[in-house]
This record gives structure tokens, sequence and C-alpha cells, in this order.
């Protein structure tokens, strides 16, 4: 690691526990400092780990954008989101600690000199905060930007680290639409920036719940002995929003479900239920696990039955009409683009051979809602009378990823005061009730990772693309078969999903 | 929902809670450990807040036993067992799990582990906390053999220095001092200074106020860590008010006048502010029950010896070697103190402390200049 961390420093010590990870010495430097995601997610998540005491002493902040905007604007920026967004309790001392490091750079992507200015902000930054020449950039940008962003980044000299210290790339999906353009955009990157300098954010992976995944399958004896085809009946995978496109129409439209959730988020959720166990948990070892179970997913042989897509039509969400997919501000009236997709997997592999794996998402459905269900076979005998069990349903273990982060085991037990019958019960682990810190935010997570040169969390260019090979077949069959099943606003998904589940005799369950 | 028992034992208070839990609608609650709180009735009020503060993020069963042994003999010879029962987040002081005051008269004041063992969470891990007056060993203390964690305060003692030695020498697994929590940021704010300057420490200095065990305790740290000669130096506070680190290129310094925002002098490198806030108990609580497991950090630290350190108290001698010269003079920290903001805030204490070998300490000077 390129920090300055561990074993010189005499007064760190591996069984000193209550010491937290701090950062190097190091900045921030944000592209599209004035988007969405920025303001909500990437500033506060800053300010988060400020206040948690994780970010080192003169750690700087550099914002890049069009705005006609003097460092004290920027700073008054920052200081309202982090007011409105932020997870813990703003502080001023820990606000004045941030805000002597806060630096805006106005300026066009094209423009050179903003990129020179950038520079002397930077050099200036090293000599009176002591950033040490270590900066992350951070591309909250469309990926149509990124060549020029980092081509002007390269030709200024700002991605050249000094011996000793780094420069690293964080990017944010869509990385590509297909594995075409995904190679396209790797290539951009890499030409400038090392592949191990390269970050992938993925929120998701950023999540308690997703990191406790691994925790749960391989710290534990009672779960892995059943993790497979054995005892797995079918596994399936929801990631469902409530909300409709809002104004993202201009970048959703053409994309998709499938390729906006589907090829990441939901397709690392797969990889970490079904890897094998690594051999340690650092990068190197998991991209390998990870890599080799997505090598393994096979597509159903008729893409016809088993992938569906749908478009969400006018309805009635929560007591709230809302319009259809169609009818949403500048949307073709004719797009084919899917807002529902749901598809069958498998793996073949021995872990996994015979079991689907049942992926889907969508936007106006019942609820959002994220989670990993694994369910398990019926018991193959049951001295029990048919009536008896007549309630009862499959054993179920499900990972709630979001909302109410938790875990959940479902099984049959016998209702108190009757003869013998049988009905499903739950067992239930709630984040929120068992520990004494509170989950922080995915971003906080990852932004810290970055500072530290922690790659165990992001996406390796090397998923991205298998991710991409496996969606982009069932892409083009799309494309050239039909259209998307219109569903009411509202409700769980088009009729067509749950034909897929009955067809294998199964059902969606209700998340 | 609050329940009043009086003359009651340890089963009927089980036997309440789960019919409260029933009537809330959920009969099962996860909660991850039992705090017991050892106090008295002047206390108890303000150390339960303290601990439904920190369990307000996962609810924790919190058993407070109040001792009451009685002033007279005829008081001392009966015996009582009066308890409130606090369930469900209706009522703001419990926070989200359960909470139950125990009031032990006469001679059951002293058979307190009897009245808790049966109201402890099953398999679930136990933590003492002694807002003041710890048992002098609390390993063998027997409502601390219950628990996994026994968490003491050194700065709630008449003597705390005397109270750190006595802690260093009755050590076991599991015991912990909230001196020793006050002091993580500091700790970890220095590692950070030392991981960007990688180099040679020859000596130390901590400035604190007077009666802060923290300072203590932070000085037994770094000489613990380091091996070299650290003295310790009264201030007016509040809490510690400062650590220097003399290395072969200059001074190492972390200086916090007013308790909140403290300024970083690394040599070669800009000055920077960090924030330090001194922390409430509730935050304290907070930290010390994240981690369970025992503290090696802490024994190692506490048990180095505090006559090791030098300082201006009498109770402990300045050791054989004396600690360099510390370079006043360096530019930069000089520097630094003037753009700081006066502390006005801070009702220090007034009566100034006897300064350490005659030489003035910076929070003085300070004020002089103000």
């Amino acid at each position: 690691m390129s920090s300055a961390s561990g074993t010189a420093n005499p007064l760190r010590d591996a069984q000193d526990r209550r010491l937290p990870r701090i950062a190097g010495p190091s900045g921030l430097v944000i592209f599209g400092v004035t988007g969405d995601l920025s303001r909500k997610k990437l500033m506060p998540a800053v300010y988060d780990l400020a206040n948690r005491g994780l970010l080192p002493p003169g750690f700087s902040l550099v914002g890049f954008a069009r705005r006609d905007w003097e460092d004290e604007d920027f700073a008054q920026v920052v200081h309202d989101a982090v007011k409105e967004h932020s997870r813990t309790t703003f502080r001023e001392e820990v606000w004045q600690q941030l805000a002597q490091g806060m630096r805006f750079v106005s300026g066009e992507f094209h423009d050179d000199q903003a990129f020179e200015t950038l520079r002397t902000t930077i050099d200036e930054l090293d000599k009176s905060r002591g950033t040490g020449g270590n900066f992350a950039f951070y591309l909250s940008v469309p990926p149509k930007f990124f060549p020029t962003v980092v081509s002007q980044l390269k030709k200024h000299g700002l991605s050249d680290a000094e011996p000793g210290s780094w420069r690293r790339a964080v990017i944010e999906k869509p990385f590509g639409h297909d594995l075409k353009s995904a190679q396209e955009l790797n290539a951009v990157i890499h030409e400038v920036f090392r592949a191990s300098e390269v970050f992938r954010i993925d929120h998701y992976l950023g999540k308690e719940t997703v990191q406790n995944i691994l925790a749960l399958r391989f710290a534990n004896t009672m779960f892995e002995p059943l993790w497979n085809r054995s005892y797995v009946d079918h596994v399936q995978i929801t990631m469902a929003e409530d909300i409709g496109i809002g104004g993202r129409a201009g970048y959703y439209d053409g994309i998709g479900s499938a390729r906006d959730v589907i090829q990441n988020h939901i397709l690392q959720l797969l990889a970490l239920t079904a890897m094998e166990e690594p051999t340690s948990f650092d990068a190197k070892a998991l991209l390998t696990e990870k890599l080799k179970v997505l090598n393994s997913v096979r597509l159903p042989k008729d893409l016809g039955k088993y992938t569906v897509r749908g478009q969400y039509a006018e309805g009635w969400q929560g007591g709230e009409k809302v319009p259809g997919y169609l009818d949403e501000e500048g949307i073709d009236p004719n797009s084919k683009t899917d807002t529902y997709a749901a598809i069958k997997l498998g793996i073949d592999n021995r872990r996994w051979a015979g079991v689907p794996f049942y992926l889907r998402t969508g936007k106006r459905l019942g609820r959002r809602v994220t989670e990993i269900a694994v369910m398990f076979q019926r018991a193959p005998h049951s001295p029990f009378d048919a009536t008896d069990t007549q309630e009862l349903g499959q054993n179920a273990l499900v990972i709630r990823v979001q909302p109410d982060e938790g875990v959940t085991i479902r099984f049959g037990s016998k209702v108190p005061g009757t003869q013998m019958e049988i009905r499903d019960v739950t067992m239930d682990f709630a984040y929120g009730e068992s520990f004494t810190e509170s989950s922080p935010e995915a971003y906080e997570r990852l932004i810290l990772d970055v500072l530290l040169g922690d790659a165990n969390l992001f996406p390796r260019h090397q998923e991205v693309e298998r991710s991409w090979e496996i969606l982009d077949p069932i892409e083009e069959y799309w494309d050239k078969h039909g259209k998307p099943e219109q569903y009411p606003a509202g409700t769980w998904g088009p009729q067509a999903a749950d034909e897929m589940l009955a067809r294998d005799g199964r059902i969606w369950r209700r998340p | 929902m609050n329940i009043d028992l009086t003359d009651t034992t340890s089963s009927r208070i089980n036997a309440e809670l789960v019919k409260a839990r029933r009537s809330l609608g959920s009969p099962a609650m996860g909660m991850v450990l039992t705090l017991v709180i050892v106090t008295d009735e002047g206390n108890h009020y303000d150390a339960l807040k303290a601990a439904s503060g920190a369990s307000k993020e996962h609810p924790s069963r919190i058993l407070v036993v109040v001792r009451r042994p009685g002033r007279s003999p005829r008081d001392r010879a009966q015996h009582r067992l009066d308890a409130e029962v606090r369930v469900g987040s209706d009522v703001g002081e419990a926070g989200s799990g359960e909470t139950i005051i125990l009031r032990l008269h006469g001679e059951l004041a002293s058979h307190a582990h009897s009245v808790v063992l049966p109201l402890l969470l099953p398999d679930a891990p136990v933590v003492v906390w002694w807002p003041e007056d710890a048992p002098e060993n609390p390993a063998e203390d027997p409502l601390g053999k219950l628990a996994q964690r026994r968490i003491t305060d050194a700065a709630a003692t008449e003597d705390p220095v005397g109270a750190l030695s006595l802690r260093a020498t009755t050590y076991a697994p599991g015991d912990t001092d909230l001196a020793w929590t006050r002091i993580t940021p500091w700790r970890s704010m220095l590692a950070a200074s030392v991981d960007q300057k990688q180099t040679t420490i020859n000596s130390a200095v901590v400035e604190g106020e007077e009666y802060n065990p923290s300072s203590e305790l932070l000085a037994l740290w770094l000489a613990e860590r380091l091996r070299v000669p650290v003295e310790r130096r009264i201030s007016e506070g509040p809490g510690i008010t400062g650590v220097r680190m003399e290395t072969v290129e200059g001074q190492i310094c972390l200086d916090r006048a007013n308790g909140s925002l403290a300024e970083l002098a690394v040599p070669g490198q800009p000055d920077r502010h960090v924030a330090l806030q001194r922390r409430s108990t509730a935050e304290l609580l907070a930290e010390e029950l994240r981690r369970l497991d025992p503290d090696e950090a802490y024994a190692e630290a506490v048990s180095f010896g505090i006559n090791k350190i030098s300082g201006p108290d009498p109770a402990h001698p300045t050791p054989a070697a004396p600690a360099p010269a510390p370079a006043e003079a360096s530019g930069q920290t000089e520097a630094s103190g003037q753009t700081e903001e006066p502390s006005t805030a801070e009702p220090a204490a007034e009566p100034a402390p006897a300064k350490p070998k005659g030489r003035s300490n910076r929070s003085n000077t300070k004020k002089a200049t103000k």
C-alpha cells in the first residue's frame, strides 16, 4: 500500500483495536460537484468520515464544476448539503477542520486553463495542508465525459503520482452500456490510471448487509453445509424501487432496468451469494472467486420463456396516482425501454448445478426493497399428514439488504393448542437492534477505502466486462423480439414474470 | 411502560418483564447485552441517562443496582428488594431496551449478585459499570465476576492518579476505565500524525488539567509505546490541553486550548486544525460497548508504572533520566498559537495550579496575551 501506515509507527499496535484506520494524508477532487449524488451522498459522507475521526488532518476537498464560484461559495454549498443530509450530528469544530481545506475550481472539462488551475490548487494544498501529493479524482459525471476528463488529467500531469504518493480515479456506473462500450471505457481509463488505481463504485457493495453475506456464509458453520444444490431449491434476488424515473429520463431511456441494475448490482449480489470461499479477504482473492462464479453463469436456452421485461403503466402507488412510463416527461411514447426485468440464470458448477437463480428488478413496484432469498427444498419426507402441513411453505433464509437491514430465517413450527398443525414462522436478526455502532452509509465506507487504497469492495474491470457478456445476449434478444409488457404502477411487475416462475412450479416471494 | 414492584424477587421481575413485552406486542426483542450499573440513590439518574443515550442505537437490558444498606442497625438487619421496570420506547429515558432499577435495602445490598444473576440476558455479554465508588478489585467483586467487561472511572475518584495505580495492580482481562476511553481521539490523532511523519521520537510532554487521570494515562501510553522519557505537566484545562513529541526534526505538537478544536503542528508540514471534541459520558459508554474483548493496549499502558512518568505531582517522584528541554522556541508552534481562537467558553478552574518547574505553559501564556 502506498500510504504510510502500519509497522514503522511505534504508536500503532495490532492489539489496540480502538484506534481506527485513518486515511493517510490525502485529498479528494470531485468532478461534477454540483450534481445530486455529490450533494446528497458524497459531501455528507466526507463530513461523516471527518466526524468519526477517520480523515487525516489536513484532508482537502476540491470541487470542479462549471459554476462561477469562489472557495467560500463552494464551502457554503457543502455546508448546506452536510447539514441537510449527513448521518451524524453537525459539529462546528469538525466543520472548521474540513472547511479550511475546501477549494473550488471553475471550468469546463475541455478547458485547459481550468485544469492548470486545478493543478496549482493541488500543489498549493500539498503545501498549505500537507496532502502529500495523494489525490483521488471522483468522476461524478455522465460517462460520455470520462474520456475528456481523464485525458485532461493526463495532459496536465494530474494523473502522474510522484514516487511515494498516489493518484486514483473513482468512477460511478454505468460502466458502459454493453461489452464493447465497457471495454472501450476501460481502455480509456487504464491508459491514464493503472488498473489497481481505478475504483469503480457499486454502492451496494459498501452496504453492511452485503459485506455481511460473506460473514454469514464463511464465519458460521450452520449455513454453509446447506448452501448448495442438495438443500437449496432456488434463489431469488430482488431489487425493487417504488419511484419512477423522476428527472432521469435522459439517462434512463434507452438504458433500462436490466442495464441499470442487473448488470452491476444484482450480478454482484449473485456472485457474493454463490461464490466459493476465497483464500483470503484481499481484493485479488475475492476477484478470483467472484470471476469464477460469474464465468460459470449460464443463460437459459429459451430466452423468450425465461426472461421478462415490462414497463410501468399508469396506476396507483401507495395512495398516489402516478403516470405510466410512456407518459413521463421526456420519454418517447414508442419507447421499448424496460423498467422491469426478470431473468432466470443457472450456475454450472458442482455446488449449484440445477439450482435456478431468479433475478428481478423494477421501478414503480410495490415497495422499495432489496433482498436475497435462498429458498430451501421441502423436507424429503413428512411424517405429518398433508392437512397438518398445509400452511407450511419452504424454509427460507432472506438477507434484507435494504431497507430494514437484517436476516430472516423462515421455518415451520407447530401452532399452539392444535393437535398437530404446522405453520411458517420467522426468526429475525435486525442490524439496528444488535449493534452499538450504527451502520455507516455505503459511501462513507467506499470513500474511506479509496483513500486507504483498499480495493475489496470495488468491482474490477474483468467483472464488469463479464457481467456485460452475461447480459448482452438478453438485450439483443429483447431488441429483436416484441416489446415490454405493461404492468400497473404499484404492483409487483408484469403477469409474464409470474408465469415464468409458474412454469417451473414456483412463485415469487412477496418481499 | 412503567411497573413498580415493592418487596419483590428476581423471578417476579422476570415474569413482569415477559408480561410487559407481551402487552407491547413484541414478545421477542433482540438485545445484545446486559449492562449492570452499580450506583447509589444520588447518582443513578445521571448514570442511567448516559447509559440510555449509549443504548439508543441498540436495545440492551440495563440493570441499575442502587444499594441502600441503611443507616440504623435496625435498617441494616432487614432486607427488601424494590424494583422499577421500564419497558418500551414510550419512556423517554428507557432508550429502546429494558431498564430495571433495583433498590437493594439492608443486608441485601451486599448480595447484589444474587438479584442480578437471574436477570441477565441468556447467552449475551454482561458489562458492569461503576460510575463511581468502584471496588478495589473489579474482577474479584461478586458483580464484576458475572461480567465480561468491567468499566471503572478513575476521574470520579478522590485520588485519580492513585486510582490508576490501583487499577494497574488489580488489572484482569476485561477491565477498562473511562479515563482511557476519553483519550481514544487523542491517541488516534497522534498515531495518525506519526503515520505521516516517520521519524524518531526522543521525548514527549502531556499537558492537562490537574486531577485528570486521562493525562496520566496518555503519558503512560506514550511512554509504553515509545520507550522514551515522558513528562506530565499541569495546565488549566479543560481536560488535556496538549501533547508534544520531540523528534530529531522538531516538535510534533497537538494543542487543544478550548476543549474542541485542536491544532496539529508537524515539522515540515503546514499547521492544521483537527476536531477533538470532549465527549459526553453516553458517547464514552457507547465506545466502551463496541468491543467486549479484553483491551490489551489499556492493560499495557496502565501497568507501565506511573512512577516512570516525570511530573509536578510530588506523589510520583521524578525519575533519574530528565526529559530533554522541549524546544519552546519552535517557530511553528508559536505562530500557530496566535491564529488560534481564544478559549472563552470554558469555565477553567480559577486557582492556578502549581506550575511545573517554573516554566509557564502555553495556555497560561495565551491567557496573558489576551
